[in-house]
Order: structure tokens, then C-alpha cells, then sequence
């Protein structure tokens, strides 16, 4: 088998590989510069994964040689190969970033662990979306968020450890009620494949088995994804996380939970439209679209207040992750474009401002709002990319963060939802409130008196941040990419079918789904059911 | 515990058989019940008992920072080395079937190192999170007290609220 065949293994193992080689760099500058390879080599397979999906279509890895369903299947398909180059892109200009801003905010012998740790939360966020195999999804989720607790604690306050605790409480409950939510699948249809899942679900579906694992799996992804009112984990793991972790975690670990939970509810659960019959909260808006609406403005109204600027950025995501999820909720190509290109754009933005952060906590010491007076006249360079990912956040046109918008409030009127687009409008203009906040301290007050002078952030820590500022302003201009990737991959998600898959070709293993089948609304599978 | 000669003696009759067993779950892996996982939790079971009757220190001696953090890594190496193995002979990723002359000899040895892979790597993370929590251990990945300049005035105004 040739090396390019083995690229959808080599995605997800090549950081794995690399992770516990790092240990063994004891000097933190190699550990930084071997991880910063790794993720560029990473990159460059996510994008040539990228190039055979478009020119053959999805295609499958069967690991270790076990063909599907009996053994793990890797599968790359239009939406895998989208978020895989967001990640591993995001990854690797993070990492670009690291370097000096970790020196300064990690303990020194800490500093090979933190690329160790590092690298195998990239090996898990890259795990979840190359597989094809509903535990190897729950192994992974774990590798990326163990990795992520421990990535929280090394932030340099100690209530980055309460942070994490709490991350790590919540975090487990996600995870485990994913897991219930897999067993309860498992229980009805033998089978942890994805696509085969979702050819065995249908005939069990009015069971109350799967209906309560479609419980259990939409209250884990909401919490793993922060989804108000599971939220609670998030804004102080962002506060007291080291800068680079934030930007990471902000532009990719909640991008990768919402990719689940699409890809849960809409190829998995698909068939039997379990998304559409989540309970109803307000007359025709299902509870999902509700929660999401509550995130945007509760979200954005929390940021004004907010004294410490990354826990305002935090209380932005959560808003943020609103938008993402009200166009989910939409169930129309239109609305899931729009979240799928806002997961895009708002890795973008959030990676962009968390980054500039990063430079200023790096010479100022501090990112809250009173140390920052005229910080713009005093490092011109960093503030001027806040600036512009910041007007992209608000969604001023011209930037990436308008495009996104304009899609949900297109998707909101093509079908009538009034409100979802008075939401987004309202939210928007509470981002400006607490963007202008940022604006009014950071231009229009002088710097204080007895400032010392700032050198502006080192080229490395620059570079990524213009490299992701000017992409909001490039994708806010040119839309080929990011909308029509997500427009392919919004389409295929939702007229998704499972494949024949191998099962008519033998006899005894057809006999025995005839008895699932038939036994599916039989008294004996509601007894098993009870 | 220099009174204690009942736990004491049991203690040392009890460690080699413990860690015979262990070897046991993970060579006999292939054929029943068993495999890495289990065998490194009952290796790193008979230095917990070490450890709870003779003290961290003495343990520290016996499975040093520099042996166990290394291994950790160790494992997840041999593990994910044989599957760049497989595939550089041209199989799939943890293909055994490419590792010898025959298939059912290159399925025996794959799943034979990659267990071994597995029972280090679980053996050394026991050993080092047990003796990490009990001793303060300054193993390698000890934090040092480090003093900031922010003011450490952040209220978590917002924690209230959403």
C-alpha cells in the first residue's frame, strides 16, 4: 500500500507519535520547534486529504486491515476534511505563537510537557473527526480533553487549577454521558460503526432504549460544546489557561464539539431525524434553536461587564458558539452553511483576539481592562489586528465576521424565523457595546503617566496573529472557499444516506438483523427496553 | 512501620507472585483473558503495596522519575512504532499481518509489542500518579512556585451571572 493511501492514519498518528518523542527534548526551544514541524506536517497531509475528497469523493481507512463494521474505519468525507484543515492550520500558526509567549507564562521545566500536551490534544481533536467508529470517537474526545485539563492547569494563576478542576469535573461528565449515550446505541444495534449504526438504527428507533441514548448524547455534546446552560466550564478555563491554550482551545476544542454533534445527530441519527424531534420549546423552535438564541444575548450582555479581557472574549464565544449552533438548529442547507462558515470565521476571529491578548499580557503583565489605557499608541502593531478581528467579531461588512452573519439572517428569514433574526441582530449590537469598551480604552486614553515604554510583541507571536487577522479580512472578501466548502459539506450532511455496507453478502449476519428487525417493535425488544 | 513485621512479611511474599501474575496476564494476553492494560495495573498494584508498607522513598529508589517518566512515553511509542512498521512494509496502520513470513506469525508478534507497549506505559502512569499523590513527588513534572506580575485582582464578576 502506498504512503498516500496511509494519509487519513497518518493525520491522526503522526502527532501521536510525535508527542512522546517531545519528552524526550529536554531543551523547551527544540520542544517548540519539533512540535511547530510536526503540526506544519500535519497541515500539509489535512490539506492534501483535502484535495483527493474533492477530486474523488469521500473515501475510508480500514485500520489494522479489519474491514468495516467489524473493525475501526477511518473516514474522510467533504465536512472531515473542512475541519481537519481548520485544525491542524489553527494548530500550527498557534504554535508559530507559542514560543515566547509560553516562556513566559509556563514554568521553565514544564515546558517540553507542555508540548507533549499539546500535541496529543491536537492527536485527539484530530482523532474525533477522521474516525468513522462512535467509541473511537469516546477514546479520542478523552485524549483531547484530558490533555486540555492539564494544558489549563500549567496557566500561571492559581485559580487556573480551580479552572481546570472544574473543566475537568464537567468535562468528564460530557464525556461519560457520550459514552452512556454510545452504549445504549451499541445496546439496540450491536454495532459501534457509524455508517452502520445509522443503517440499524431506523429499525429500532421507536424504542424507548434509543430514545433516551438520543438524551443522553445531546446533553454530553451540549456540554462539551458549552452550550448555555452547560456552560459553566468555559469562561474561567479561557481567563486562566496560558495565552497560547486559549487561542487553541477558542478556535478549535468547541469547533471540533460541534463537528460531533452534527455529525452524531445528522449522519448517525440521521436516518430517524433525531435532531428535528429533540423536544419543542417554543411553538415550532425546537429546544436547541431556544438555548442558542439564550447564548447569543446572554453571552454577549455578560462580556460588557466583564473587567478581565479574556473572560470577556470567553463570554464572546459562548455567544459565538449561539450563532453556530442556532444555524444547526435551522435544519436547512442555508442555516448549516452559516454555522459551518461561522465555526470557520469565528476560529478566525476568537484565534486572532486571543492571540493579541497573548502579545499584550506578555508586556503589560495583565489583560484587564485598567492596565490597558492607550495600550493602542503603545504597541500599535498587536492592537491594530485586535482591531480588525474585533470589528470581524462585531460583523462589520468587509470581514469574515459579516459573511457568517449574513448567511444565519438569510437562513432565519428563508424560513420564517423572526425572532432567530432579531437574535442575531441584537447580539451584534452588544458586541459592539463591548467592543467599543476595548476601542475607547486602548485609543481614546492616553497612556498613564508614569507608563514605562513597551517593545511590541516578538515577529513570531506578530506574524500568526496578521497571518489570521488578515484572513478575516480576506475571507470577508472572497467567499469561494469557506462558503462553498461548507455549502458542499452542509448538503452532503444532510441528505446523507448509509451505504449498502457488506451485510446482504452473508446469510447468517442477515438472519440475525431479520431478528433485530422484527423484533424491534416486538414485546420482547420493549422488554429489553424496560 | 518498623514494628509492623506481619504486614511487612506478607508484603515481601506477596510482591513476587503478584508481579509472576502480571507477566502472566500480559505474555498469555493472546490466547484468554488479559493483555496490557491489566497487566500494567497489576504490576503497578505490587509497587502501590510497596509503597503503602515501606514509604515513598524507598519506592522512589526502586522505580526512580527518570525510569518511569521515561517509559511513559516508552510505551505509546512501541505502540504506535509498530504501526509505522506496518505500514512502511506496506500494510495498513497496525496491519500485523506484514510483521513476518505469515500472517498468523505477524499477527502473534504485532499484538505481542503493542501489548507490551500498552503494560509499560500503564505500568509507569500508575507508578508515577500514585507516587506523585503520595510523597508531593518532585518527579519530572513537579510545578515550582511561580510568582506573577498580574495583579490577581480578576473578581469573576460574570461567574454569577449567564
Amino acid at each position: 500500500m502506498p504512503l498516500v493511501q496511509n494519509l487519513p492514519a497518518l493525520q491522526v498518528v503522526l502527532p501521536l507519535v510525535a508527542a512522546p518523542l517531545c519528552l524526550f527534548l529536554r531543551a523547551p526551544r527544540l520542544a517548540w520547534l519539533f512540535a511547530l514541524a510536526v503540526s506544519a506536517a500535519a497541515f500539509a497531509i489535512a490539506v492534501s486529504l483535502t484535495v483527493s475528497v474533492t477530486e474523488v469523493g469521500a473515501f475510508t481507512y480500514a485500520m489494522g486491515g479489519w474491514a468495516a463494521p467489524w473493525g475501526i474505519e477511518y473516514v474522510i468525507d467533504p465536512l472531515d476534511s473542512f475541519i481537519l484543515c481548520l485544525v491542524t492550520g489553527i494548530a500550527t500558526l498557534v504554535l508559530l505563537y507559542a514560543g515566547p509567549s509560553v516562556e513566559a507564562e509556563v514554568p521553565h521545566r514544564l515546558i517540553p510537557a507542555f508540548y507533549v500536551l499539546f500535541l496529543l490534544c491536537l492527536t485527539g481533536l484530530l482523532g474525533m473527526v477522521a474516525t468513522g467508529d462512535a467509541f473511537n470517537l469516546f477514546v479520542f474526545l478523552e485524549i483531547s480533553s484530558l490533555s486540555t485539563y492539564a494544558l489549563v492547569a500549567m496557566g500561571r494563576d492559581p485559580r487556573a487549577q480551580t479552572a481546570a478542576y472544574r473543566y475537568l469535573i464537567l468535562g468528564t461528565l460530557g464525556a461519560t454521558f457520550y459514552l452512556i449515550g454510545v452504549g445504549l446505541l451499541y445496546m439496540m444495534t450491536g454495532t459501534l460503526n457509524m455508517e452502520d449504526l445509522a443503517r440499524r438504527i431506523p429499525a429500532v428507533a421507536d424504542t424507548r432504549t434509543i430514545s433516551v441514548a438520543i438524551a443522553f448524547l445531546a446533553v454530553g455534546l451540549a456540554l462539551k460544546l458549552a452550550l448555555f446552560p452547560l456552560h459553566k466550564w468555559l469562561p474561567g478555563a479561557y481567563t486562566h489557561a496560558p495565552s497560547a491554550v486559549t487561542a487553541f482551545l477558542a478556535a478549535t476544542a468547541t469547533k471540533v464539539a460541534i463537528y460531533v454533534l452534527v455529525r452524531i445527530f445528522f449522519t448517525v441519527l440521521g436516518p430517524i431525524e433525531a435532531f428535528q424531534t429533540l423536544p419543542a420549546a417554543v411553538h415550532e423552535t425546537q429546544v436547541v434553536g431556544v438555548l442558542a438564541i439564550i447564548a447569543m444575548l446572554s453571552g454577549s450582555a455578560v462580556a460588557i461587564f466583564q473587567p478581565n479581557l479574556k473572560r470577556l472574549l470567553a463570554y464572546s464565544s459562548l455567544a459565538q458558539i449561539g450563532y453556530m449552533v442556532l444555524g444547526i438548529s435551522m435544519v436547512s442547507v442555508t442555516g448549516m452553511t452559516a454555522g459551518l462558515v461561522h465555526m470557520v470565521n469565528h476560529a478566525m476571529m476568537k484565534g486572532a483576539l486571543f492571540m493579541a491578548l497573548g502579545a499584550v499580557v506578555l508586556r503589560i503583565g495583565s489583560p484587564r481592562i485598567e492596565r490597558l489605557d492607550g495600550i493602542g499608541a503603545r504597541m500599535p502593531v498587536t492592537m491594530a489586528a485586535f482591531l480588525i478581528a474585533a470589528l470581524s467579531l462585531i460583523g462589520v461588512p468587509g470581514t469574515s465576521g459579516f459573511v457568517s452573519k449574513l448567511y444565519l439572517v438569510r437562513a432565519a428569514l428563508e424560513d420564517q424565523h423572526w425572532i432567530m433574526a432579531a437574535a442575531v441582530i441584537v447580539s451584534s449590537l452588544l458586541a459592539i457595546v463591548y467592543v467599543w469598551r476595548i476601542v475607547e480604552v486602548a485609543y481614546m486614553r492616553s497612556p498613564p503617566a508614569d507608563a514605562r515604554p513597551v517593545r511590541e510583541a516578538p515577529l513570531v507571536m506578530l506574524a500568526p496573529l496578521w497571518v489570521l487577522a488578515l484572513a478575516n479580512v480576506y475571507f470577508g472578501l472572497e467567499t469561494t472557499w469557506t462558503v462553498g466548502l461548507a455549502e458542499d459539506a452542509a448538503g452532503f450532511i444532510l441528505t446523507y444516506v448509509p451505504g449498502e455496507g457488506p451485510l446482504s453478502e452473508h446469510p447468517a449476519l442477515e438472519e440475525l438483523l431479520e431478528g433485530v428487525n422484527g423484533g424491534g417493535h416486538g414485546p420482547a425488544a420493549e422488554e429489553g427496553a424496560h | 512501620m518498623r514494628l509492623h513485621s506481619v504486614l511487612r512479611t506478607t508484603t515481601k511474599l506477596l510482591m513476587p507472585p503478584i508481579m509472576l501474575f502480571a507477566l502472566y496476564v500480559q505474555f498469555h494476553g493472546d490466547y484468554g483473558p488479559g493483555g496490557g492494560f491489566q497487566a500494567g495495573v497489576i504490576f503497578a498494584v505490587a509497587f502501590i503495596l510497596f509503597t503503602l508498607i515501606f514509604g515513598p522513598v524507598r519506592a522512589r529508589r526502586v522505580a526512580p522519575a527518570w525510569v518511569t517518566t521515561p517509559l511513559c512515553a516508552a510505551g505509546v511509542l512501541l505502540y504506535a512504532g509498530v504501526g509505522l512498521v506496518t505500514m512502511a512494509l506496506g500494510g495498513a496502520y497496525l496491519d500485523y499481518d506484514v510483521l513476518a513470513h505469515t500472517p498468523l506469525h505477524g499477527q502473534h508478534l504485532g499484538i505481542l509489542l503493542v501489548e507490551l507497549g500498552v503494560g509499560l506505559t500503564v505500568w509507569a502512569v500508575m507508578v508515577s500518579i500514585f507516587l506523585a499523590f503520595v510523597g508531593r513527588d518532585t518527579g519530572a513534572l513537579a510545578d515550582e512556585a511561580d510568582t506573577d506580575t498580574d495583579t490577581g485582582a480578576d473578581t469573576g464578576a460574570g461567574d454569577g451571572h449567564a
